[in-house]
């Protein structure tokens, strides 16, 4: 047999792919009920994306779920709902209200950050479907403590992760083995950075929620960053809102996330901005991160995503 | 500072660089990766501004404690070392890097082992004031074993704190003629080896001054020009079955389609293919990439296989071409590098996973282990402890089709997998002799 294939002319796209294709048949063939977490944000609809490759024409060998903090912004849940729609999947959406009626949620001011309280409500609904695998979007390149995570990541029956004692994992050989009460977190895109993720919205033409895109909004300006005027995160006292063209880099929990100044209104010019940033996807929007050097992993290790 | 990504690789680029660095500790490993991320503009301003006011920091005043770009746990800013593998990513004209920094701790051997089972090359620290005599540590011995074991591609010896030593040029010929040495008795074809200073940032992005009677390239511009992957074209196809793909059994659109990543060799529509361990004949017909129809599958393709004929495939059967087909043995041999705080225990049974199977083993016998002081393997009849490195002889429940670990990876690795605790027991590399 001969064989004349030139060497590889696949891109460092193509490799993140294949990779993380490889990682999501994995887990299908090996968990006994696993699901995706799907938000409607941009790494989430990058997975849909790929559970696409991976399985069809056959369908998702697992359900998506969306835990809804009920703080989400109004396009991202319309969005969600089309997608899912078009794909034909089933999906599951469990809220942080449910969790706060029942008591396992509690917080200080209704106004709160729910971004945190969104554990309580995932464990819940592990437990409640028995979920043994949660496929999510994160990337290691978002944060300090996501650069120290496996790609298949072990959870205790409390959802907790333990930094120190993570299984080897070696080579594409994933270690998915759990008792009961047990779960891993599967993070296909581990790899990709921000960049690579909007190179591959722009390849594959994936449709994302407008508000990734630039548009008018008012805005206050708040210890650097620009805090969107919405009910649940009003101007404070001597705040001047002003009107700017801005867009998400993004779209978690409306009391917690912030836009960037920008007109890109199209993948390739995020890509020509995302290419100059000098400030980190999180660094940029999140409220709740820069609250301690520790404050992921701290709720990483409280069973947070 | 400005434009981090601005040369990021376009869709010409030469895919992805894996590394690892490895040494002992303090030897300036996260501070290399530091040195490496920002003076490739890898390091974001709110990253910077982060490490500049940590509590942990031990950089002096006016200067960033690099080290804390990549030490991102809390233990490891509070003991002021790195305990777990951190990935960082960074990216140049000619490519796109992904840099595992693992511990030096011997303790933390097994993470060293994570990120070195994915790495094609290895960076190795060696601290110029604490070898100035040419004397190399142990760690140094230990990891330089494991990269020639795990086979990466390329070894790269930095001999850091340069400046320590006055770039002493007897220092650097005396470290090279160590490793020359070293290198020789664990079999290891070439390496490459630069004086550098991790903190000062000689001849880590630029050619540094201090050094003019070093000829070769500065460690990023090595790093640029080192081959990920060998050349496919003389390797063969191995594809684990990871997946069926059924859709509609009785319409018109059936279909039913083996899903996997192929490695070795490349595959087109058209060849004759075998599956084993059954040794069944078939054709490929459909190749798809994705969702899409493609004439060519290559190494590392994620992709689905249609073939000709009804064939009982299920998850974990191996396709091969035609005539190459790998071993199927129920008795091998393999190295261990036994990762498990519980030592094994040759009386029980472990889940073996390699490719897509998951099958049991039990270890009948360890035959030697690896002394990494001595860099020789010795007889041994006593068990393996976590760190420890040892050949053994294996016995499956299944029939397994294996290639030597040297000559194909995906056929020839596996890990061991403790029934009770479900912990990572082990890592296997199939040894066919």
């Amino acid at each position: 047999m001969s064989m004349t294939i030139a060497r590889s002319t696949r891109t460092h796209l193509d490799w993140l792919e294949s990779e993380a294709i490889h990682i999501l048949r994995e887990v299908a063939a090996e968990c006994a009920r696993p699901v995706l977490l799907f938000s409607g944000g941009k790494d989430s609809c990058v997975l849909l994306r790929l559970a696409e490759k991976a399985f069809r024409p056959g369908r998702f060998p697992f359900p998506l779920m969306h835990i809804d903090t009920g703080h989400n912004f109004s396009e991202v849940i319309e969005f969600r709902d089309r997608r899912v729609a078009e794909l034909g999947e089933d999906l599951i959406v469990r809220g942080v209200e449910d969790s706060i009626a029942r008591g396992t949620v509690v917080l200080r001011h209704a106004t709160d950050s729910r971004n945190a309280a969104q554990a309580t409500t995932l464990l819940e609904s592990i437990a409640e479907f028995g979920f043994d695998a949660c496929i999510g979007g994160a990337r290691r390149d978002e944060e300090k403590a996501r650069a120290k995570e496996r790609i298949c990541s072990f959870r205790d029956e409390f959802g907790q992760w333990d930094p120190k004692a993570q299984r080897p994992e070696l080579w594409n050989l994933y270690n998915t083995r759990v008792h009961p009460g047990e779960n891993i977190r599967v993070f296909p895109i581990s790899n990709w950075t921000e960049l690579d993720v909007w190179q591959y919205i722009e390849r594959e033409q994936l449709s994302l929620p407008s508000l990734y895109y630039a548009h008018e909004r008012d805005v206050v300006r708040r210890q650097g960053l620009l805090v969107p005027v919405t009910p649940l995160t009003p101007p404070r006292e001597g705040e001047r809102p002003e009107r700017l063209t801005v867009r998400f880099r993004t779209v978690g929990d409306v009391s917690c996330t912030c836009p960037v100044a920008s007109d890109a209104a199209t993948p390739a010019d995020i890509i020509a901005e995302t290419a100059v940033t000098t400030i980190t996807e999180r660094g940029a929007t999140r409220m709740d991160d820069q609250t301690s050097e520790a404050s992921m992993e701290r709720r990483k290790k409280q069973g947070y995503f | 500072m400005n434009a981090i990504n601005e040369h990021w690789p376009d869709a010409s680029d030469e895919g992805v660089l894996r590394l690892i660095t490895a040494g002992s500790v303090d030897d300036g490993k996260s501070t290399l990766i530091g040195r490496l991320l920002l003076d490739s503009k890898g390091v974001f301003a709110d990253q910077l501004q982060a490490i500049a006011g940590s509590k942990y920091t031990r950089a002096p005043d006016q200067q960033y404690d690099l080290a804390l770009l990549t030490d991102g746990l809390e233990a490891e800013r509070e003991q002021g070392i790195t305990i777990d593998v951190a990935y960082r990513y960074f990216a140049t004209p000619a490519r796109k890097f992904i840099v595992a920094d693992a511990p030096g701790h011997e303790q933390y051997t097994r993470n060293m082992v994570t990120g070195a089972s994915t790495a094609d090359a290895a960076i190795i620290l060696i601290d110029a004031s604490r070898a100035a005599d040419g004397a190399l540590l142990p760690q140094t011995k230990r990891h330089s074993t494991l990269a020639r074991l795990l086979g990466l591609r390329h070894i790269i010896v930095a001999v850091n704190k340069m400046d320590l030593v006055g770039w002493d040029r007897a220092v650097f010929d005396r470290i090279h003629a160590a490793y020359r040495d070293l290198a020789a008795r664990l079999g290891i074809d070439g390496f490459h080896i630069i004086p550098l200073s991790a903190l000062a940032g000689d001849n880590v992005v630029q050619r540094s001054e201090q050094t003019p009677w070093y000829a070769g390239p500065p460690l990023l511009t090595l790093l640029e020009t080192l081959q990920p992957k060998p050349d496919p074209t003389d390797r063969q196809a191995r594809f684990f079955v990871q997946w069926v793909i059924r859709h509609n059994g009785s319409g018109v659109d059936a279909f039913r389609g083996y899903a996997g990543q192929l490695q070795g060799g490349g595959w087109r529509v058209g060849d004759a293919v075998q599956v084993l361990p059954a040794g069944i004949p078939a054709t490929i017909t459909r190749l798809l990439r994705g969702t899409q129809d493609v004439d060519e599958a290559l190494p590392g393709d994620s992709i689905t296989v249609v073939l000709d004929r009804d064939v009982d495939i299920s998850r974990g059967d191996v396709l091969t071409n035609a005539g190459t087909t790998p071993d199927l043995r129920q008795e091998f041999e393999a190295d261990l590098c036994w990762l498990d705080q519980q030592a094994l225990n040759p009386a029980r049974l472990y889940w073996l996973k390699q490719g897509a199977r998951l099958t049991q083993a039990r270890i009948q016998m360890v035959q030697t282990r690896r002394d990494i002081h001595e860099l020789r393997s010795i007889d041994w009849n006593g068990t393996l402890a976590m760190n420890d490195i040892g050949r053994v002889r294996l016995r499956t429940r299944d029939a397994l089709a294996l290639d030597d670990y040297d000559v194909e990876r995906a056929t020839g690795s596996f890990i061991l997998i403790d029934a009770a605790t479900n912990q990572t027991a082990a890592a296997g590399l199939v040894r066919l002799g």
